[in-house]
């Protein structure tokens, strides 16, 4: 195994590692910083796979996500939890050893699923797909359990990570376009979920999900 | 000369940048209308043009219109167009009740037209990639139009609308990912392999295996957006607590669009997939879409909500038709796709009034709207029939083809079908009935509604019913064949 090969294996396991952490992690403020180091451990293992394969665009994705996902967002909750007043949340997360324990079979599953795509696959980065499935399901399943609005959205922004680790894992990136776009999206998403936290918070003088549990079939 | 396409896309971006600038002023609805008009006439005549000359590319490949896309975009034009003229009158009304204020209005008129723009994008654009990224901006911007009115119904219904189409629409770049993968192993890393024309013509050589993945994780995300069951919990609470004209554009086309974009995947998979997995996977999750909608329609007590599972219930039958595939089930989910717009969106402007006028969507306490306002309960009782699919109204040609179709290819689907129909038409219309007939207190209204968009809407579907163009109906003929 190349040196690339296995700083990329590193980096990946590291993204996998951090999705675990941020599914236990009652802190708003370190759930953040989590966050961050996922999205420069990602900007990284981009790197790598670009100087590996001496891919243009992959550096400029490299770059986007670097300044995305482990500045410019994480900056974005910080001033939006500073705010809305709820840094030092914490949240009584109960069942932590269960969600752990679902987590990991979460893990086995995908693996399982990425194996006959990893086969085709001819990239260096290619064990990583079962990684980047993974990650993706545990940020779901964060965003299953956590009941209050930040951590549901830093759930669905690891989400997003896991996805673009499946994109250089298993081909070299999107077509750059995409991923501009995609970018695009999410900063606007972000930034429109902060406008709404507060009108949430206006309304309920609370950013607790279990709030908006009242419209349902009876 | 310039591009007619530029200007559909151009003028709701630039009116609804300029709206959001402009502020809420006297002449904001009137240039919310004049644009939407706008980029109606511009679509109407690109439609003409690709008619007459054939498909064609804009911008190098970036962009690319057939004769299927050109048809959503008229559509989607012609009810953004209805829709604007709508919610003048139906927005001043909100004013003067005071649940709505000017900067409430400046967002709402802005969020419209650019919602308008990023469906024209994603209909238009060839590049599968730019698809997803459209249908993301869809989401965002309708999502404070859910949350309009700041109650806290309506946040809770922004929020599960924010969440579950955001994981929907997360599984969907997963299977573009997957897709752009067994694409780039065929036409090589050269940027070309996420645009449909390119895809379409290396179909047959994509791996099945990973097509096949990839359709579930497509079908489920966009799957997501249509309302198919089970992930269709955001779809009513959004419909009901949000603005009528958001009701209206999102069960009139949100819904619409996101099926389209199942359906250019489709294509590409059952190219792949010798089998007709593809098919079968949509013809099972339409029927379970469609009877579950079916039995939960009875329960309702919000009549807007009861209208949501109602569209839920039609996206089920129409994805019911396209799984089945072939020329006539593909025409007829067309056609049921087109009825389904027009019929549907009338009814909320329809149900919108009513509500105003009654101040609640509490089925119980709106009664004898004939005798308050004639033109409403009409439009209400005529708009209900023509989407039960009564002839002579065309949703009953559609419903009519999509089930001699099944009874013929798929017998054992038949009863299901009927099943569900029949108890969607009783409870539907059980409740509408003393709605329009029986006793009222209802108040009048300080702006008289704009109801013309309500029977210009069930003018169209009658003649549908009735006699359908015949450029129409090669136009359709034209899709259904591409579609396969």
């Amino acid at each position: 195994m190349s040196l690339s090969t296995q700083l990329i294996n590193l980096f990946a396991a590291t993204i996998l590692l951090l999705a675990f952490a941020m599914l236990a992690q009652r802190r708003v403020l370190t759930l953040i910083n989590l966050f961050a180091l996922q999205g420069l451990t990602l900007a990284l293992s981009t790197l790598v796979v670009a100087v590996t394969t001496r891919q243009t665009h992959l550096y400029w994705s490299a770059g986007l996500t670097l300044l995305l996902k482990a500045i410019l967002l994480p900056w974005i909750l910080h001033r939006l939890v500073r705010r809305l007043e709820v840094k030092w949340d914490v949240e009584p997360l109960i069942k932590v050893p269960t969600t752990m324990l679902v987590g990991i079979v979460l893990v086995i599953i995908s693996f399982n699923v990425a194996l006959p795509i990893s086969q085709l696959s001819s990239t260096v980065s290619r064990g990583t797909l079962g990684i980047a499935l993974a990650s993706v399901m545990l940020a779901f399943l964060m965003m299953i359990t956590r009941s209050k609005a930040v951590p549901q959205v830093i759930g669905f922004l690891a989400m997003e990570n896991g996805l673009f680790l499946a994109a250089t894992s298993a081909t070299y990136g999107m077509p750059m376009v995409v991923e501009l776009g995609i970018a695009l999206d999410v900063l606007i998403g972000v930034i429109i979920l902060g406008v709404f936290f507060f009108q949430i918070r206006d309304q309920f003088d609370s950013l607790d999900i279990r709030h908006l549990e009242r419209l349902k079939e009876k | 000369m310039l591009d007619l396409f530029v200007l559909v896309l151009a003028i709701p971006l630039a009116s609804g940048l300029a709206l959001a600038l402009a502020g809420e002023r006297a002449w904001a609805p009137n240039l919310n209308i004049i644009a939407s008009a706008g980029t109606f006439l511009a679509s109407a005549l690109l439609t003409a043009e690709i008619v007459a000359g054939g498909p064609r590319f804009v911008f190098g490949e970036a962009f690319f219109i057939d004769s299927m896309n050109v048809f959503f975009v008229t559509l989607t034009a012609f009810v953004g167009m209805t829709t604007s003229i709508f919610s003048g009158p139906y927005m001043r009304n909100e004013r003067e009740h005071g649940r709505l204020s000017a900067p409430r209005l400046r967002l709402y008129k802005s969020m419209f037209q650019l919602f308008m723009f990023t469906m024209l994008a994603a209909l238009t654009t060839n590049n599968l990639g730019i698809l997803w990224v459209a249908m993301e901006a869809a989401t965002l911007t309708t999502v404070l139009l859910v949350s309009l009115y700041r109650t806290p119904a309506s946040l809770e219904a922004a929020w599960k609308y924010f969440i579950l189409c955001g994981v929907g629409i997360a599984q969907a770049l997963f299977g573009t990912i997957l897709l752009y993968f067994a694409a780039e192993r065929v036409l090589g890393e050269t940027g070309n392999a996420l645009l449909w024309t390119y895809l379409v013509g290396v179909k047959g050589q994509l791996d099945p295996t990973i097509m096949a993945l990839a359709f579930i994780f497509l079908l489920v995300g966009y799957g997501t957006k249509v309302g198919l069951v089970p992930l269709h919990n955001w779809l009513p609470d959004a419909h009901a607590e949000g603005p009528t004209p958001v009701s209206a554009v999102l069960s009139g086309l949100l819904l619409n669009v996101a099926l389209y974009a199942i359906l250019r995947v489709k294509v590409l998979a059952d190219g792949a997939i010798p089998s007709d997995f593809a098919g079968n996977l949509m013809m099972g999750f339409g029927l379970l879409t469609l009877v579950v909608a079916a039995f939960f329609l009875s329960r309702q007590k919000d009549i807007k909500r009861m209208f949501a599972y109602s569209s839920i219930e039609h996206m089920g039958l129409i994805t019911f038709a396209f799984g089945m595939g072939g020329a006539v089930a593909n025409f007829a989910g067309l056609l049921h796709m087109t009825l389904h717009s027009l019929t549907k969106s009338a009814i909320f402007f329809a149900v919108g009034h009513a509500a105003q006028k009654c101040g609640t969507q509490v089925m119980e306490d709106i009664r004898g709207l004939i005798r308050i306002n004639p033109v409403i309960g009409w439009g209400l009782m005529l708009g209900t029939l023509a989407i039960l699919g009564l002839p002579p109204f065309g949703v009953f040609a559609s419903e009519f083809m999509i089930l001699t179709h099944a009874m013929k290819h798929h017998p054992w689907a038949t009863p299901i079908l009927l099943l569900a129909l029949g108890v969607a038409f009783a409870s539907i219309f059980g409740k509408v009935q003393p709605m329009v007939f029986g006793e009222t207190h209802a108040q009048r209204l300080p702006h008289a509604p704009a109801i013309t968009p309500v029977f210009v809407h069930l003018a169209i579907v009658l003649m549908l019913g009735l006699w359908i163009p015949p450029y129409l109906t090669r136009w359709f003929q034209e899709a259904a064949r591409m579609l396969g």
